[in-house]
């Protein structure tokens, strides 16, 4: 049976190392560990002595593995070469997910390709997750902004809410801009009018 | 009629201006692209965005094609340099507990002599010294041991790979003694009051080769207008850079937050040579620090690929002839000469020279009358003769 395969994580945010970790505990039992802190990496490398580092594609501690990959001998054995020679399909796969894998020289593609998949495919949902959570949170902003460029039309025109909601919507429509600009505007109009 | 877009690499630094300024001020328009600017956070990155095709072309390290033409990368499609973006730039810092001492020793920080900062250096530091470089293939690198190795640091030398944003912490952690980094790092390092500025990269070796664009050679083949184009806008956009009076206006564009996003003084000082190089506020002037297009600094000589192969090649155990041949070949001065001969570049005679030879700047015959050459010569008067190039 094949030994348990040694993978290192290096991810400052907690929040995106938990589903790339879980990712990878259901392809098997690996020994995985997270490295967060940016000073002391070759150290910390070294004690760990992985057969696999992830580590974001744009992450600048990057370019402090190579110089890792290339100084480390056959005894040393932190990190040796950079992702998987072998197949240009995953590793373009990995760089378009924004992640680069440090592999050592000589493990079993058919080893290294199970791992990659699972990091490849959890880093798209996470970059998924965090477009989906912002797309929300401007939504919910437009929303309130909405509703306060209601309650100003409200008050000074003497409308109801339905009166207010379709003045505002003709007027982006005769402007040409969505309506969460045009509340937007008059929202700040309203602030500087509002001598308090 | 619309533009091309053209996705391109940078790393947050003064010599991404060309880049920046050529979108800004619409010398790429003028070509008909449209520059879609990608700021990255690693030297790595850049290299793997452009050999998986992320991006068109990139700014890259000088020395990082010539490891690629030696196998000492990833396993990517073939990377040319095709024309230098800038030379100089960089600034070499000591810690502040470093210069303490040499300042106590008699030494007058005059941020030019090389040989009496170095020997100051050694006096200060006579055991082991770290010192920071960006990246395990860059000038910084080639000049810190070019330069310490002439003042009898080797073996006592220990250099390691600080990404540039972290330069300052890993000083401060006590991890290394000295960096040599492209500004605004250094300055931004001596205004924390963490650091002292030692010498300029010029002072070492008057025209290092610092930054080139990069692009994928089949790119170049197979897409021989849009080649040409891009190398136009950024070849006139480092003439604009070579104004002096237009350096002031670079930094405040270069320093907004999608590009550097930092204090406009701070890109300024590296912009215009006129650095801080002690946290008490000496300055220091250095012109010609960090040079754009002056003195034909885009021509990516061949014998340069030679000079950065020979020592790569000696430092990882690889025999020097065939891999100053290699990495000749991804140094296009071709494409540069038949690309940026419409737009006016002077073009030498010859695509390599002897390295170091030119103690100040010349004038020499030109492919058309006369140009001038930047003055290239090596503090300890180093010179490198590469092989014979065709």
């Amino acid at each position: 049976m094949d030994k348990r395969l040694s993978i290192v994580v290096i991810e400052p945010d907690p929040e995106r190392a938990a589903p790339i970790v879980d990712g990878l505990r259901e392809i098997g039992d690996h020994d995985i560990r997270i490295i967060s802190e940016e000073t002391g990496l070759a150290r910390h490398i070294a004690e760990c002595r992985p057969d696999i580092v992830l580590i974001d594609l744009a992450n600048p501690s990057r370019d402090v593995l190579e110089e890792l990959a290339l100084a480390s001998g056959p005894t040393e054995r932190p990190v040796a070469m950079f992702v998987d020679r072998s197949d240009e399909h995953l590793t373009r796969a990995a760089v378009e997910a924004g992640i680069s894998a440090y592999v050592v020289d000589g493990l079993r593609p058919d080893r290294i390709k199970p791992v990659l998949d699972a990091a490849v495919a959890r880093f798209h949902m996470f970059q998924r997750m965090r477009a989906e959570l912002a797309a929300t949170r401007a939504a919910l902003e437009e929303r309130k902004v909405i509703d306060r460029a209601k309650a100003v039309l409200m008050k000074a025109r003497g409308i109801d809410e339905e009166a207010a909601y379709a003045l505002l919507r003709k007027t982006a429509m005769d402007q040409g801009k969505r309506v969460a600009e045009i509340a937007q505007q008059l929202v700040l109009a309203a602030g500087l009018l509002s001598c308090r | 009629m619309p533009l091309t877009p053209l996705r391109l690499g940078y790393v947050p630094l003064i010599d991404a201006a060309p880049l920046i300024v050529a979108r800004e001020l619409g010398f790429a328009a003028e070509e008909g692209l449209e520059f879609q600017l990608l700021r990255l956070g690693a030297w790595a990155q850049a290299r793997d965005m452009l050999g998986a095709g992320l991006i068109e072309a990139a700014h890259m390290l000088v020395p990082m094609p010539v490891a690629q033409a030696l196998g000492l990368g990833p396993a990517l499609p073939d990377l040319d340099l095709v024309m230098f973006l800038s030379q100089g730039g960089q600034a070499v810092a000591v810690s502040a507990a470093l210069a303490a001492s040499m300042r106590e020793q008699g030494h007058d920080f005059d941020f030019w002599d090389a040989r009496k900062a170095g020997l100051a250096l050694h006096r200060a530091a006579p055991g082991r010294l770290r010192v920071g470089v960006p990246f395990h293939f860059s000038t910084q690198l080639e000049l810190i041991r070019h330069w310490l190795g002439a003042c009898g640091f080797d073996p006592a030398l220990e250099v390691v790979t600080v990404p540039p944003p972290l330069m300052a912490e890993s000083m401060a952690a006590g991890e290394v003694d000295a960096f040599c980094v492209g500004e605004p790092w250094a300055s931004s390092a001596v205004d924390r009051g963490l650091a002292a500025l030692l010498l300029p990269g010029t002072a070492i070796w008057a025209s290092p080769p610092e930054k080139g664009l990069v692009l994928r050679r089949d790119f170049t083949e197979s897409q021989p207008q849009l080649t040409g184009a891009l190398m136009r806008a950024v070849w006139r956009a480092g003439r604009w850079l070579d104004e002096p009076e237009n350096r002031d206006t670079a930094a405040e564009i270069l320093s907004r937050r999608e590009y550097l996003d930092l204090p406009a003084e701070l890109a300024e000082r590296g912009l215009t040579g006129r650095l801080q190089v002690t946290p008490l506020g000496e300055i220091r002037h250095v012109p010609g620090f960090v040079a754009f297009h002056a003195g034909a600094a885009n021509f990516p000589w061949k014998s340069l690929a030679a000079f950065f192969a020979q020592r790569i090649a000696l430092r990882h155990g690889l025999e020097p002839a065939p891999a100053m041949e290699k990495a000749m070949a991804h140094f296009r001065t071709d494409l540069y000469r038949r690309h940026l001969r419409e737009a006016g570049a002077a073009l030498p005679g010859a695509s390599a020279r002897l390295e170091g030879a030119l103690a100040e700047d010349r004038e020499v015959a030109a492919e058309k009358g006369q140009m001038i050459l930047r003055a290239d010569a090596f503090f300890d008067g180093t010179v490198f003769e590469p092989p014979f190039a065709g």
